[in-house]
């Protein structure tokens, strides 16, 4: 937990949220009296079976959707109750389920787009830093090409440094690496291991993959089937920046039965309960 | 060996595959077996109702003719006049249609109450076909002139507005968030979100707007027009100069290509994102 | 209750005030005499003439007379267009020998086709539905064209894997697959269609609703015109609703919304 962000924020707090989608007509029941803790700088991952509301989640702390009843702080902050909603800013970056890099803008200029419309940085200063942190992570031959030229794994992680050069307090994936294949998937960690190493940040990354979530995360929250609230928390104490060998340690496996029971159990639940969808 | 017999097979046919390609030569036989029956049926086998049109012949004949029956071929300032007064007309309506078709529609589509309080209006006014206006248009416009080009620019505004406005609704929905998450204003996320987005939409509008343009042009120098290719034509009609009326629909013809190739042309540049996704 | 508070609701209650604004601001332009548009009749005017001329036979005639130009041309278009563009979607060979003539005619707007129709064909109706063909024509076999280049090669091999006869592909493969496309050619084509018969009737007609819009042109009946032309409108929008509906039918796999 000693993992702090630089500025020791990006604490999130979540409290006895409830969200219900179309109250007054079909009255789906997303999440349900749910409450956890996010230390500041900590890398939380959030697995659950499909369409449990983890995605819900993530838009009520982003400030792009409301919700029915409780809390969300960040650094004790309230950013979200039924009440108010503080809109989506710098704070709490989101790096999306299916890519949401501008089509039409280059690399670079998707990148510096954040820091450049904030007015926070000149648009020289946006790009050296751009071009610093391209360099370190091994894509510098790419800042004048278009998304669409790039491979899916490729543009992940353009995604993930346009988030991260506006400093976030926290930054959310919602299942950034799906429909990557294997070999990808494992590059995608070490550049995300990479990132987190050398800028900590709250992490708050969504995902369906269990070797994924203990991999990376130092919290791993299950979520039961819909409406959604905290199965089980599994802390992973395993130092960082990891090596992907420990997928076979001892420590891992013993962490990944853990999570696989507890998953098991709800994905069970959620194909009785009809759906069709498991985890 | 076999490696020689390979190689001059390569050269064999390398020099007959660039005489005739085979689509090209498909094209040309294509476009010869058009020409020839329409000859046979008007000047050879001289068919009831065919005979009474002109043969291709007679046709480039009046087309290229230092003295046209008609007074207008490739050949004469008049013809040269018509085709500017065409363009002209077209392009100004055009232009104007564009400027405030894409500004109404770009608008409509970032701002809900906007676009609330517009959009039954456009729906009132859009289903009247833009040659409806002609007599209106004549009648409450002083002179011909502004009437026809009124009529030309109604036909291009409407198909810009709709498409515009489609453009902004086809915008993925997490580019707004992200927008937002980036910290823009809601000034930002016009120039950076709604108005790159739609573009694609946005052009695929004046392609179909610019073809309505030359078919409201038309119809307007026909029925009201002074001069003009529309004009030429109906003019060409009354005096029996059907030789003259096809070369003029032809010209008509290259001119609609021209224009929305030049669109096509400003679309890659202004969408160079697209035109490389499609080139990788 | 909540079902009414569903229906009138904060957007529908804009878009009322929408139109109302919109026949304000028609009345004080002409109350104020703007310009111009100070030519244009009341709305009150319009309407009190629209509902004598909808008391009369003939304006309803108009109405038959038009929509029946408009079904002859369009249909004739369609059962030409789709087969044609079916065939160049389907044998390339077809498409290289005939796209090229269809290319160079495409861009002649139909209303420059007026002289020619009136000349060769025997009779005035004729040359109208041939023009409203005209109108319709291009742009369903573009459409037809495109929709079948559209349909994704797995489609085909998976149904040839499933023993499909290149008889089943067609018609269970290429003729659903290009319907969404068929539809939009037929509601594009519907829109150019009215375009091209309104201008065919004003110039070569002796009926109709153009016709009759341009008679009250030449008899200087301003509102009489705007009667017409919101005929001519209201004619388009049901005759595009009506193939809106006939594509849902035909693609009840395909949610519009």
């Amino acid at each position: 937990m000693a993992r702090n962000g630089q500025n020791g924020q990006g604490a999130i707090s979540i409290r006895n949220v409830t969200k219900i989608y179309d109250p007054e007509g079909v009255h789906v029941v997303a999440m349900q009296d749910c409450s956890f803790e996010i230390a500041a700088g900590e890398f939380a991952v959030i697995v659950g079976p499909s369409g449990c509301g983890k995605t819900t989640l993530l838009n009520a702390i982003a400030g792009f959707d409301n919700i029915t009843a409780g809390e969300i702080y960040l650094d004790g902050e309230l950013i979200s109750s039924p009440q108010k909603q503080i809109k989506p800013n710098v704070d709490r970056m989101v790096v999306f389920q299916n890519g949401a890099l501008f089509p039409w803008k280059t690399v670079m200029e998707n990148i510096i787009y954040g820091p450049i419309v904030q007015g926070r940085m000149k648009k020289s200063e946006a790009i050296q830093i751009a071009r610093e942190m391209l360099n370190q992570v091994g894509l510098n031959e790419i800042e004048s090409k278009y998304p669409e030229e790039l491979s899916s794994g490729v543009q992940r992680r353009v995604e993930i440094l346009r988030a991260m050069i506006n400093e976030p307090r926290v930054v959310m994936l919602d299942e950034p690496f799906r429909g990557l294949d294997a070999v990808a998937k494992t590059v995608m960690h070490e550049f995300l291991m990479n990132i987190y190493c050398t800028r900590p940040r709250t992490m708050f990354f969504i995902t369906h993959d269990l070797d994924e979530a203990i991999f990376l995360g130092n919290k791993v929250v299950i979520m039961t089937t819909r409406p959604a609230q905290v199965k089980k928390i599994v802390c992973v104490n395993m130092p960082w920046p990891r090596e992907h060998h420990i997928l076979g340690s001892e420590t891992y496996l013993g962490l990944k039965k853990e999570v696989l029971e507890a998953v098991h159990e709800e994905a069970k639940k959620a194909f009785e309960a009809g759906e069709r969808e498991m985890a | 060996m076999n490696y020689t017999v390979k190689e001059e097979r390569v050269a064999l046919n390398r020099p007959k595959l660039r005489i005739i390609d085979p689509p090209v030569f498909r094209a040309i036989i294509g476009i010869l077996v058009f020409l020839g029956l329409w000859y046979l049926l008007t000047a050879v086998l001289k068919l009831p109702r065919f005979k009474l049109l002109p043969d291709p012949i007679a046709v480039i004949k009046e087309w290229v003719s230092f003295k046209p029956l008609s007074g207008r071929s490739l050949f004469t300032k008049e013809y040269y006049l018509d085709i500017e007064y065409s363009v002209a007309r077209t392009l100004i309506a055009f232009l104007l249609a564009t400027i405030f078709g894409v500004l109404l529609g770009l608008f409509m589509g970032w701002n809900r109450i906007f676009y609330d309080f517009t959009f039954p209006m456009v729906e009132i006014l859009r289903p009247m076909p833009p040659l409806s206006w002609i007599p209106l248009a004549v009648l409450i416009f002083p002179g011909v002139e502004i009437a026809v080009v009124y009529v030309t620019f109604i036909a291009a505004f409407f198909a810009t507005v709709m498409n515009t406005l489609l453009g902004v609704f086809s915008i993925d929905r997490n580019y707004f968030l992200a927008a937002k998450c980036l910290g823009s204003r809601p000034r930002d996320i016009f120039f950076n979100v709604i108005v790159p987005g739609s573009l694609p939409f946005i052009f695929t509008g004046l392609q179909i707007a610019m073809g309505l343009s030359w078919m409201s042009l038309v119809a307007g120098e026909i029925i009201a027009g002074q001069r003009g290719l529309g004009y030429a034509i109906y003019e060409g009609s009354s005096l029996y100069q059907y030789e003259q009326v096809i070369s003029y629909m032809f010209t008509l013809g290259i001119l609609g290509y021209i224009s929305s190739a030049g669109i096509r042309a400003v679309g890659r540049r202004l969408m160079a994102w697209e035109a490389r996704r499609r080139g990788v | 209750m909540k079902k009414l508070k569903k229906v009138f609701n904060i957007r529908v209650l804009r878009g009322i005030i929408s139109i109302v604004i919109f026949v304000g601001l028609w009345q004080l332009v002409v109350f104020v005499k703007v310009p111009y548009l100070k030519n244009l009749p009341y709305p009150k005017e319009v309407a009190l003439d629209g509902i004598s001329a909808a008391g009369t036979k003939i304006y309803w005639l108009n109405w038959e007379i038009s929509l029946i130009r408009i079904f002859i041309g369009f249909i004739a278009a369609q059962l030409i267009g789709i087969p044609l563009g079916l065939a160049m979607g389907v044998s390339r060979k077809f498409k290289d020998f005939t796209f090229p003539v269809f290319e160079i005619l495409r861009p002649i707007p139909p209303i420059a086709w007026i002289p020619i129709a009136i000349l060769f064909w025997p009779t005035r109706e004729l040359s109208i539905y041939f023009l409203v063909f005209i109108g319709a024509f291009s742009i369903i076999v573009i459409n037809v064209l495109q929709g079948v280049s559209n349909i994704s090669v797995s489609l085909k091999w998976a149904a040839s894997s499933l023993g499909a006869r290149p008889k089943d592909i067609f018609w269970r493969i290429m003729i659903p697959g290009s319907l969404p496309s068929i539809v939009t050619g037929m509601t594009v084509g519907m829109g150019v269609t009215w375009n091209v018969l309104i201008a065919a009737e004003m110039i070569a007609g002796q009926n109709g609703l153009g016709r009759m819009t341009w008679e009250a042109y030449t008899n200087y009946n301003i509102p009489l015109i705007v009667v017409g032309m919101v005929s001519i409108g209201v004619a388009g929008y049901l005759c595009s609703s009506l193939i809106r509906w006939l594509g849902e039918r035909a693609m009840p796999w395909k949610k519009r919304f």
